[in-house]
């Protein structure tokens, strides 16, 4: 007996729905996941002169920024495994930011006003990185001088640490702090990503 | 592997899936709404979900009940006209509203089976633990789907050629 083979095919065909319906589909997903409050991190990414950002945000506020180089899907893993693997692609969380993250690359914002979450730092990395904002927009300080500003003066190798562990980068402004040297130091989005950033706010 | 992979990537891997099955067993237009119910109880249950669970037999089986809810919200809307609902075999672009229709018109073990197992690609056993009943009158309620469809879809007798 000659039996149809394709019948299975024919009947995932019969089926099949578009992208643009499968998208359509996630956001409602998302609006609703939202509304019930069991969205515990929302993400999005953003083009920006440093690459592509992504940009993840719980109910309390922006947890993470990642550059490229950190590889976006496996950002997206730690944060499910530190955070919570409840995480969707939702944008609207992220509008705020995203909005001042533009500005900022326009050179048309000197500081960011959005709810930060910093539950992915702790200890002696998260007393550096909350007093990096005192840095102001177009000035340096040397890892000397945090480690200063953070209260152990000798602790100048936990200052790149902390620096190079920052999970918000751009927007907590580890860039800002160089070697005593004058050298630009390293940078966890890399030395062109520092350069970049470094000349924006020189020129502005 | 024990790693859990962010929700997103369970609705990107299982999303059109868990459509095509809700598709096949309540028509185009009931099939979204079964579709944001099953993924929202999901995602509400998923960090409590083991790490080993077969992801997509967990989803299947939520979609099953929500058909189930959303089968019984529409009977209570419906007003009987002993024909089956336009919406049930609505075709988008590409779609082979023959064959949605001759599945429609299957009984709703049989629909459901077939679309488990030749759909969502469940093994009969996974099939019978969501129907309830045993593996083999799964395998039987399948069976027999698909050989209704066979001798009812106009489609098939043309297509044999064409594959060959």
């Amino acid at each position: 007996m000659n039996t149809n083979h394709d019948l299975p095919r024919d009947l995932a065909r019969a089926y099949e729905a578009t992208p643009e319906h499968l998208r359509a589909l996630q956001a409602r997903l998302a609006a609703a996941a939202q509304g019930e409050g069991i969205l515990d991190v929302a993400y999005r990414t953003v083009d920006s002169p440093v690459g592509s950002l992504l940009l993840a945000a719980t109910e309390a506020g922006l947890v993470r920024v990642a550059y490229a180089s950190e590889d976006h899907d496996t950002v997206l893993q730690t944060l499910s495994d530190r955070i919570s693997p409840r995480i969707l692609y939702a944008p609207a969380r992220l509008d705020t930011v995203a909005r001042e993250l533009d500005e900022y690359f326009a050179g048309q914002r000197h500081s960011f006003d959005v709810p930060l979450d910093w539950r992915l730092s702790a200890g002696f990395r998260s007393t550096v990185l909350h007093r990096l904002p005192e840095i102001g927009y177009g000035h340096t300080a040397s890892y000397a001088a945090v480690a200063q500003l953070a209260g152990h003066p000798r602790a100048i190798r936990a200052v790149g640490t902390a620096c190079a562990t920052n999970p918000l980068p751009v927007v907590v402004p580890c860039h800002r702090v160089v070697r005593s040297d004058g050298g630009m130091g390293g940078y966890l989005g890399g030395v062109e990503a520092k350069r970049t950033l470094l000349s924006l706010e020189a020129a502005a | 592997m024990t790693l859990k992979q962010p929700f997103e990537t369970v609705v990107a891997v299982h999303g059109s899936t868990v459509l095509r099955v809700c598709r096949a067993v309540l028509g185009t237009v009931d099939a979204d709404d079964a579709w944001s119910e099953t993924f929202l109880s999901a995602m509400r249950a998923y960090p409590d979900l083991p790490a080993d669970a077969n992801v997509e037999a967990w989803l299947v089986t939520i979609a099953h009940r929500k058909a189930i809810d959303v089968t019984r919200a529409t009977s209570r809307r419906a007003i009987p006209t002993g024909e089956l609902p336009e919406t049930a075999i609505t075709p988008e672009a590409g779609h082979d509203p023959d064959l949605a229709d001759a599945l429609a018109r299957l009984p709703d073990r049989q629909k459901q089976a077939v679309a488990y197992h030749y759909l969502a690609g469940l093994p009969y056993g996974e099939v019978a633990a969501i129907l309830g009943g045993s593996t083999d009158a799964a395998r039987r309620a399948a069976a027999d789907g698909i050989a209704t469809l066979r001798r009812t879809y106009p489609g098939v007798a043309t297509r044999k050629g064409e594959h060959r």
